[in-house]
């Protein structure tokens, strides 16, 4: 049996002020956060951020978001996905402002980043795309857009969170309530992935739970070996 | 600490005293969170051993661990994501009656568990003696699910849930403590969730 390895020396950083920059609401319950973290530690593409909120009282309720913008970016970019009866997610898309400051913590997480030299296929569900974003706008930053690709299962394109970017980066869309060119609508499936594999890459799934698991049974069955399989799973935390 | 945020409530809310702070009642859901695929372990072909700095290194096979004595937690666990479950059962047998049979050196003062998949957590030996903590295969009444580290894993609830191995296979004692996969990974050395020791530096 061989030891599961330790990530990359990835970078760490303790709790910060941020600023709100931006406050964008590219899709239906959704918000994309954009923050100027003071003093802030740069992160890996893959890594993510705490935010908490304090109430007047002193309650506190803090929640975990992947990182969408790549390192040289002066902002951190958050995607939220609003969730109807999520305590924080609703805060951050219905109330928070350009100008606002909110604590954060970041970045954390060693295991679910790429460093931008190894050939990688990233698989990501609905939100689950966000910290493969932040993986597509490095490598531009690199040049190294080669070593990337990518697979992102939707429902629908229109639904899909940085659609457009992903569509731009050459990433397969598989979505299952509508065809794209002479893929038919259906879930994600080994044949989607078969196409996209290579030996020596390290595979990174990121999703729901339902998803997660479903597609890194995916490739598992299609042969990849388990320790190259990295799995980001979002819990309902709202 | 830093001031309110702005516009922020919160939910109005009666505190559970049994929330440790910074989490919240994940009610009847139990998240699956784990950093790989979901092995897929016949209990024929699982064991637990013991060894390291004991006297006697030991090995169960699933038949042989399930005529040891049963013992069963009811209580809370709690996740670094911040959601905590009330009122879990789960039965298997305690991480005591192994350690009985292994009988750990005086030199030893830190467990590493590893799981089948590789994944590995370090925990001081006082944290896994004294009925805190239990390798299990029982959750409220029925076989533990896969997706929960079925057939068997670690349980330790005073500790936030990583600790709580899936898929458990080995517990090694040893001398000196060594990191896990999370722990090396940005994760807190000891993770008590009343002292919110989720990361590094906590």
């Amino acid at each position: 049996m061989t030891e599961l390895p330790a990530g990359p020396r990835a970078p760490s950083g303790g709790w910060r002020t941020a600023t709100v920059a931006g406050v964008r609401h590219p899709l239906e319950g959704a918000v994309e956060l954009r923050l100027d973290v003071h003093d802030r530690v740069d992160h890996l593409p893959g890594q993510h951020y705490v935010v908490r909120l304090t109430a007047p009282d002193g309650y506190t309720a803090q929640r975990s978001y992947s990182v969408a913008s790549a390192p040289g970016d002066p902002l951190v970019e958050l995607f939220v996905e609003r969730l109807e009866d999520g305590e924080v997610s609703t805060f951050l898309a219905d109330v928070v402002e350009p100008g606002d400051e909110l604590e954060v913590r970041g970045p954390i997480g060693g295991w679910f980043v790429w460093e931008g030299e190894c050939p990688a296929l990233l698989v990501g569900g609905g939100t689950g795309v966000v910290p493969f974003v932040a993986m597509l706008r490095t490598a531009r930053a690199l040049g190294r857009t080669d070593l990337l690709r990518v697979a992102a299962a939707t429902r629908t394109l229109a639904g899909l969170p940085y659609a457009d970017e992903l569509v731009d980066a050459g990433a397969l869309v598989v979505s299952s309530r509508e065809a794209h060119g002479i893929r038919p609508a259906g879930r994600l499936t080994a044949a989607d992935l078969v196409p996209l594999w290579e030996p020596e890459q390290t595979a990174y799934v990121c999703g729901s739970e339902s998803f997660a698991e479903a597609a890194s049974q995916l490739l598992v069955g299609m042969g990849v070996p388990a320790p190259d399989i990295r799995v980001e799973r979002f819990g309902p935390s709202g | 600490m830093p001031g309110p945020t702005r516009g922020f409530l919160g939910r109005r809310r009666e505190r559970d005293t049994r929330l440790p702070p910074g989490q919240y009642d994940a009610g009847r859901e139990w998240p699956v969170l784990t950093a790989e695929p979901t092995p897929r372990i016949s209990p024929e072909t699982w064991s637990i051993t013991v060894d390291g700095r004991v006297e006697t290194p030991t090995t169960w096979s699933w038949d042989e661990a399930h005529r040891l004595p049963r013992s069963e937690y009811r209580g809370a666990i709690h996740c670094v994501t911040t959601w905590s479950k009330f009122d879990t059962w789960f039965a298997g047998v305690s991480v005591d009656t192994l350690l009985e049979a292994a009988r750990p050196t005086p030199d030893a003062h830190f467990v590493m568990a590893t799981s089948k998949t590789g994944y590995t957590t370090n925990l001081p030996l006082e944290d896994v003696t004294g009925g805190k903590a239990w390798v299990v295969w029982e959750y409220d009444g029925g076989p533990l699910p896969v997706e929960h580290g079925g057939p068997v894993r670690l349980l330790v609830p005073h500790l936030y849930f990583w600790k709580s191995a899936k898929w458990v296979s080995r517990l090694t004692l040893m001398q000196r403590d060594q990191p896990g996969f999370w722990e090396q990974n940005g994760y807190h050395d000891r993770g008590d969730p009343w002292r919110e020791q989720r990361y590094q530096g906590d």
